[in-house]
């Protein structure tokens, strides 16, 4: 019985050539993003309680702040509480992916795999990103409605983008070194919040601007701050996942 | 095929691996024995890449760790006392998965292989998590076996089962080890090990104690063997 393995496997040699090592971390990165995405297809855990929360945040935010309809359109507090809402419902989405690999023992299973380990983290962010931008496009339309604000605007949609990748490339990273405590629930949001105030800032603000449809010239320096945030701490995460992982 | 030379792991200040030696020759069946606190899963946590050794030398057909990690990986198969198996895919889903992550090639025919082998192949389509414990047990070998590996790694894998899902797993735990595979097996049950493996080390406070092969000893006397190898520790 011998298996035959692809170009980057060689008996007794490990193959260390930049092509079969780039086809190992797609390969490898593509297997992980079809596992989460196959499995919350059937299961519907992360989603479903992903979006509660954040339709549950809605009404309670509409409920708490009380405005009159005319403070409620204003564009700082749109933002303001759409990226809360982001926030609060990524933290659960993150925590439940990763507890997911934990509770059967799985991120080990992952781990032993022979590929490099940035693959996973990467596989990860990516299903988390979906994940995500899956509850922001259902909560948009539905803050639209109960708020009566148009927020089908192109520049939004680029922030909430941009956004949503510094924040899931941060909590991916900060939710597989809580998985690894007992107080994991809490753990993360304690480390992830302070890393990530940058991008919600920025997204806050650019939104605003967005909203407000304020000149490119204002908005431009929020938009490099997330570009430069997303590009530097996914760089970070590819370099220090290995460690984080290992004990 | 697995070199280990004065293997030291620290958790902070807790010294769990002080100083061990570990030598297992190609095709051999090692059983690990001993106490709780002994320092068996730590061990065979390195073994597997999974740990950091914070002193020492370790080497698995030819490989140097933590250095070469991805050739070790390679040609490990790994089972614990948990199924390391996605309770929301099916077993074939779950084979696949694995099978995409170690690039096994014609993954279709050797995931039929490999349920065939594990006996799970009426099962394939059923979610995971809908299994007993031994059948779980038995996927989890399926997925260790996957890739064809040269040396296996079992972690206590009868933690959990009933008589006669061990039994089952005793089954295909010889049919892994006839194959010519290097297998180290981490136990507390002295009964099943002396039925299973070709040589027994005892682990004591971070050390080896006392290594016998089957044929140099009477199996019904392995107890009274552990019994002093702890006693002399």
């Amino acid at each position: 019985m011998t298996v035959e393995h692809d170009s980057t496997y060689i008996p007794g040699k490990e193959d260390t050539s930049t092509g079969s090592k780039v086809v190992g971390f797609l390969r490898a990165m593509g297997a992980v993003v079809w596992k989460d995405l196959s499995a919350e297809l059937r299961s519907r855990e992360l989603l479903s309680a992903m979006l509660i929360f954040a339709l549950l945040v809605i009404l309670i935010f509409n409920f708490a702040l009380d405005l009159d309809p005319a403070t409620r359109r204003q564009s700082t507090i749109t933002s303001g509480v759409l990226w809360v809402i982001f926030v609060f419902a990524g933290t659960l989405g993150l925590n439940r992916s990763m507890a997911i690999e934990k509770d059967r023992g799985c991120l080990d299973g992952l781990l032993l795999a022979p590929v490099d380990r940035s693959a996973i983290y990467f596989g990860k962010a990516l299903g988390n990103l979906v994940f995500m931008l899956m509850v922001e496009l259902i909560v948009l339309p539905i803050y639209s409605l109960l708020y009566n604000v148009n927020l089908f605007n192109p520049g939004l949609l680029l922030v909430i983008l941009l956004g949503s990748i510094g924040y899931v490339a941060v909590g991916t990273l900060l939710a597989a070194m809580a998985v690894q405590a007992r107080t994991r629930d809490i753990l993360l949001p304690i480390l992830l919040f302070p890393v990530v105030l940058p991008v919600i800032l920025a997204a806050v603000k650019a939104s605003t601007g967005f909203l407000d449809g304020s000149e490119m010239e204002l908005i431009r320096p929020w938009l490099n701050l997330l570009l430069v945030y997303d590009i530097i701490f996914s760089a970070v995460a590819f370099m220090v996942f290995d460690y984080v992982v290992e004990e | 095929m697995i070199r280990v030379k004065k293997l030291i792991k620290r958790f902070g200040l807790k010294t769990v691996l002080r100083g061990l030696d570990f030598h297992v020759e190609q095709g051999e069946f090692v059983a690990l024995l001993g106490p709780n606190g002994a320092g068996k899963t730590t061990f065979l946590r390195i073994l597997a890449s999974l740990s950091r050794p914070s002193m020492g030398g370790v080497s698995i057909a030819g490989y140097r760790l933590p250095d070469q990690a991805s050739a070790v990986r390679r040609r490990l198969g790994v089972v614990s006392h948990l199924p390391l198996l996605y309770g929301d895919l099916t077993a074939e889903e779950n084979l696949r998965f694995y099978g995409r992550m170690y690039g096994v090639r014609g993954l279709n025919q050797r995931v039929e292989e490999v349920l065939e082998l594990v006996g799970l192949t009426t099962r394939r389509r059923d979610l995971v998590r809908t299994f007993s414990r031994g059948m779980q047990q038995r996927l989890a070998i399926g997925r260790a076996v996957l890739h064809d590996p040269d040396v296996m790694l079992f972690d206590e894998p009868h933690t959990g089962l009933d008589q006669d899902a061990s039994a089952m797993l005793d089954t295909v735990l010889r049919e892994v080890a006839a194959r010519g595979r290097t297998v180290v097996m981490t136990s507390h049950d002295l009964a099943r090990a002396a039925d299973l493996a070709s040589r027994f080390d005892i682990l004591s406070r971070g050390v080896i104690t006392s290594s016998v092969k089957r044929d140099e000893i009477d199996p019904n006397n392995l107890l009274a063997i552990y019994r002093q190898a702890l006693q002399e520790a």
